[in-house]
């Protein structure tokens, strides 16, 4: 049980080593509520990484990430993967399995459920078994299990990496519905294009630094760093 | 040779009542076997995909060694804890059905398990970071894998179940091959060959093999259906 809001969300001195590597490299940020951030940075960069760290998923090999509300339960923060697992069942029960998983009483469900699938457009494919449903739909459908709790926070990595335009432009509607709905978007992605469409400021990532923070205008015009600057140019050397 | 062929066709053609009792005997302790084994074996199998305790590595080791038990060495072992001197003595059953479907458990048990755990394994891989993105804890990511590889321990059930139907060792052992009590296909086939009577023999090994060669349609066809139902 918690009643305060989970943002800002601090990062101090956040580093993470696995296998002798530095993937991130002493991040100092604070994500605030509101505006949505994009985590931009080339392959490799540490951008899903930095992700796992807020969400959760990994622990900081030194620095702290701290909620400036304990997290409770149901978790009030969500994330999307780029390529999100499905459950072998149908697109309702993945979206009523996240309800029950954040203790929703049973009866309670199936209209959070189908509130879900509508806010992104899947309320008729709602019986379909969610494994054979194309690669869009399966991402809208990870929107809706994610978001069916309506959480303050929701983390995208990559979300549309591997879509093509069409579904890509699906998918960001349904980013931007949340967006609109007051939920904190923290998105990661290399497409220049995306940022620019869906992000209102930009953290862009170098070799697991943090290079540069500036509003979306701002950084695409007048960026501070050589990295980014080259990176807008597209003449940043692809990072293993 | 062919003459004994013929005989074996006219006893299956005319459900030969000595016949039909030994599968059903049989078919009742191998699948009653198949169904504790499985009881115990999936969430064995689950809690050692997903668990993360000392000795976990020893104990897969373990487990798939045992996969490969002598069916005799488990039925002498299950017959000394039977027998009236045995720890399990009081309990009566040895040479009876239900000691039968005690030893092709413990026989089977480790097949199911290992199996399982490593479907269960492969798919906790694949969905280990979502799980607890969604706040999964340890037994709800087990039971929630459990359900969804289904199909895939469908195999593993099948799997046992076709040790239990074709092995001879351990049953003969704790059952004794008593005549309308304990004989099953098996063992009948290893008596009536040693005796000489063929038809009997043969005709049981047919049905054997038509069984294993069922069950394994049937689970393959269900498991190809279902992936393309469910993806």
């Amino acid at each position: 049980m918690s009643n305060g809001k989970l943002l800002p969300l601090r990062l101090e001195g956040v580093s993470f080593t696995a296998g002798g590597r530095t993937i991130i490299d002493g991040i100092w940020l604070e994500i605030e509520a509101g505006r949505s951030t994009v985590i931009l940075g080339a392959n490799g960069a540490g951008k899903s990484v930095l992700m796992r760290l807020m969400h959760g998923l990994l622990s900081p090999t030194s620095g702290r990430v701290e909620w400036s509300a304990p997290e409770g339960r149901p978790r009030k923060q969500a994330m999307v993967f780029q390529r999100p697992v499905m459950l072998r069942r149908s697109a309702h029960a993945n979206v009523a399995y996240a309800l029950k998983i954040a203790g929703v009483a049973k009866a309670q469900r199936a209209a959070q459920v189908r509130e879900a699938l509508d806010g992104v457009g899947l309320a008729h494919l709602a019986r379909r078994p969610a494994r054979v449903l194309s690669g869009g739909e399966q991402q809208r459908l990870a929107l809706a299990r994610a978001g069916a709790l309506h959480p303050e926070v929701l983390f995208l990595d990559e979300p549309t990496a591997s879509l093509d335009p069409g579904a890509t432009r699906e998918v960001e509607s349904a980013i931007r519905a949340f967006d609109a709905a007051g939920t904190k978007i923290v998105m990661a992605t290399h497409n220049l294009g995306q940022a620019r469409r869906l992000g209102d400021e930009i953290v862009f990532l170098d070799r697991g630094r943090l290079v540069e923070r500036a509003p979306v205008e701002q950084f695409f015009s007048k960026p501070q760093s050589a990295q980014a600057a080259a990176f807008i140019k597209g003449e940043l050397p692809w990072i293993g | 040779m062919f003459e004994a062929l013929g005989t074996a066709l006219n006893l299956l053609a005319g459900l030969d009542p000595k016949l039909v009792e030994i599968v059903l005997l049989s078919l009742s302790v191998s699948l009653t076997a198949v169904g504790l084994a499985a009881l115990f074996g999936f969430p064995l199998g689950a809690a050692i995909a997903v668990g993360r305790f000392p000795g976990r590595q020893t104990l897969i080791v373990l487990l798939n060694a045992c996969m490969g038990l002598p069916p005799v060495v488990v039925g002498l072992v299950i017959y000394l804890l039977l027998s009236r001197a045995g720890p399990l003595g009081s309990l009566g059953i040895l040479f009876t059905p239900p000691a039968m479907v005690i030893a092709q458990t413990v026989l089977i048990l480790p097949i199911i398990a290992a199996l399982s755990r490593q479907a269960i394994e492969d798919a906790f891989r694949e969905y280990d970071e979502q799980l607890r993105s969604l706040g999964a804890n340890r037994v709800q990511v087990a039971l929630t894998l459990l359900w969804d590889t289904r199909f895939s321990l469908l195999t593993t059930v099948l799997a046992g179940f076709g040790r239990a139907a074709a092995e001879v060792g351990a049953v003969m052992i704790v059952g004794g091959n008593i005549d309308g009590v304990t004989r099953v296909m098996t063992t009948t086939i290893a008596l009536e060959t040693s005796k000489g009577d063929l038809p009997l023999a043969l005709g049981l090994g047919i049905i054997l093999i038509a069984i294993v060669i069922a069950v394994n349609a049937a689970a393959y066809l269900t498991k190809e259906l279902a992936q393309r139902r469910y993806g």
